[in-house]
Order: structure tokens, then C-alpha cells, then sequence
């Protein structure tokens, strides 16, 4: 499984700017709304979430500390 | 693709006229595309034209001497960029770029000028729109008050970290802007920044902190 920007269906408009800017085709439109699709193309780059205009799109992280020792 | 009248309409700019209006207003105005990527205007040339966007997003930012690149602003469709040139006579304050393929409406210095000449009642739907860019501008110089928010931003991934076994609560730039009472974009450089200082490293969707011990000493030292 590969984790993946997360879609808050209820607040997409459907305006495809996210579709617009993602540089990997992650992201399709299904009945209005976004649908996202697992690849590993996706590298996290955020552009989806900084140009979404009603924050339904997110790439949130998970902070982990390096165990070095 | 012709120019869309009804989309003229919609931009603020054109608030009020009537669509015979918008229409005598059509010939102003060309249209140009860009694909993802491609620079529309470089900071520190004339270019003498700003732009609408139509259709898809455009990025307007500054570029160190350093190679830095500062986020302006980003340009949805109906929103316009690269004014100020055309009423100070001086060269493209920043540079854009489109974020994906994008179809911009283009006007020129003396095709603006004719359009105030005929319809005068626009020059406040712009001074209108002019004022919020100085809003969001003065807004973000706030914001890059940076050093600051450094502290911040390192106390936040402290807090936020998750260990091996419980699990993880995951943050947003957008959230963690929220947090530190900033704008996203100096979230984005402060994590750049920390990055480049060897304190943390991206793995994707992970933010992997590689100096704890770094990143206690930058809260301390902003408290
Ligand atoms: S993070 Fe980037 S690559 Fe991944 S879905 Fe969003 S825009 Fe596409
Ligand atoms: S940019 Fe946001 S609102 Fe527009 S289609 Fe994408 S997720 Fe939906």
C-alpha cells in the first residue's frame, strides 16, 4: 500500500486544479469529485494541497525521530 | 480557443460592464498558453503585459542571488498578476511560472490604457483588486519574519513526533502554519531550511528528524 494525499470528498468542488498541477496522474475525477490513485510517482511534492481552493485535498506527514544510536 | 466573454465576465476586473461591453473588450485581450513548468515572465524584464488566468495555476516568485526561489503568490483562474509594470512603466517585479498546463488572458500596457479610456468605471474594480495583492503582500512580509517562526516549527515536530509503537498523528504544512501562526508557504521554507541545516530529512510523506538534540536547542533558544 502506498500512503497517499488524502481527499475530504464532501468539500471538493471539482475544479481540477489539483489534477492541473500534479505532475504524476495520481489524481482523477470521478462523478465531480477527486479520486486519488496509489502510485509511487506521487513524491509528496504538495502542490495539490497548496492549490486547492477549498483545502479538500491534504499530504499530511508523519514526524519520526532517527533512531541512530 | 476564443476568448470567453462569459469568463471575462466572472473576473473581478470586469465587474459591472454589460456582456456588448465585455465584448468590445474581447479584441484587448490574446490569449497564450503554457505548459507545466514554463516560465511566463522573468523578474526584471519588461514585458509590458499582464495576464488572467483562464484555466489551471500559476506561481509568481522571487529568485535569490543564492538561487532561493520566495513564493509570491499562487494565481487561480479569474485571478490576475503582473499589473504593477503596467502602471509604473517598470520592469516584471517577479517572475511566474505555470504549475500546470495553463490558458492565460493576456493584455498589453496600451490595450489597458484603451480600455480605461472608453469604460473609466473599471479603474475602481482595479484599484479594488490592487489593494488586496497589497493586503496578501503585506500579510506574507509578516509572515517572513522567519527566524522566529523556526523555533516554532522545530517545537511543533517535537511535539508532533510520534514514537515505534503508538500511533502516529500526521500534520499538515497547512496545519502546522496554522500552529505557528504563519503562513503555509514560510512553514514549507523553515522545514527547507531545517532540512538543509542536516536537522531533519523528507522521505515522502515522512519527516524524518535526524538531530533531535539540534532541533530542542532551536526552541530553547527561541523561547
Ligand atoms: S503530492 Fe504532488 S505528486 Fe502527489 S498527488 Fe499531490 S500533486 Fe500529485
Ligand atoms: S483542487 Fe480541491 S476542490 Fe478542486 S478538484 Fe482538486 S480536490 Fe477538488
Amino acid at each position: 500500500m502506498v500512503v497517499m494525499p488524502v481527499v475530504d470528498q464532501e468539500k471538493c468542488n471539482g475544479c481540477e486544479l489539483c489534477i492541473n498541477v500534479c505532475p504524476c496522474r495520481a489524481l482523477v475525477l470521478v462523478k465531480n469529485v477527486i479520486t486519488v490513485i496509489e502510485t509511487k510517482d506521487c513524491g509528496w511534492c504538495i502542490q495539490c494541497e497548496v492549490i486547492c481552493p477549498s483545502g479538500a485535498i491534504t499530504c499530511p506527514y508523519e514526524i519520526v525521530i532517527e533512531e541512530t544510536h | 480557443m476564443a476568448i470567453e466573454v462569459e469568463f471575462l465576465k466572472s473576473i473581478p476586473y470586469f465587474s459591472g460592464l454589460s456582456l456588448t461591453e465585455l465584448d468590445a473588450i474581447k479584441q484587448f485581450v490574446f490569449e497564450k498558453t503554457a505548459e507545466r513548468g514554463e516560465l511566463i515572465l522573468l523578474e526584471g524584464e519588461s514585458a509590458g503585459v499582464f495576464f488572467f488566468v483562464a484555466s489551471g495555476a500559476v506561481k509568481v516568485f522571487k529568485t535569490s542571488a543564492e538561487g532561493k526561489e520566495q513564493i509570491l503568490n499562487i494565481v487561480r483562474p479569474g485571478e490576475s498578476f503582473n499589473e504593477v509594470p503596467i502602471f509604473d512603466d517598470g520592469t516584471n517585479p517577479s517572475s511566474a511560472q505555470a504549475m500546470g498546463p495553463v490558458v492565460l488572458y493576456g493584455v498589453r500596457k496600451d490595450s489597458l490604457q484603451s480600455i480605461l479610456r472608453d469604460y473609466p468605471q473599471i479603474a475602481l474594480n482595479i484599484i479594488k483588486v490592487l489593494a488586496e495583492q497589497v493586503r496578501q503582500l503585506v500579510s506574507l512580509v509578516e509572515d517572513l519574519s522567519f527566524r522566529h517562526v523556526i523555533g516554532r516549527v522545530a517545537k511543533i515536530l517535537l511535539e508532533y513526533t510520534g514514537d515505534e509503537t503508538a500511533l502516529r498523528p500526521r500534520l499538515t504544512q497547512q496545519e502546522m502554519a496554522a500552529m505557528a501562526g504563519t503562513a503555509r508557504e514560510v512553514v514549507g521554507r523553515s522545514l527547507k531550511a531545517l532540512e538543509e541545516e542536516g536537522v531533519l530529512r523528507f522521505d515522502r510523506h515522512r519527516i524524518v528528524i535526524t538531530d533531535k538534540k539540534a532541533l530542542q536547542k532551536m526552541v530553547e533558544a527561541s523561547l
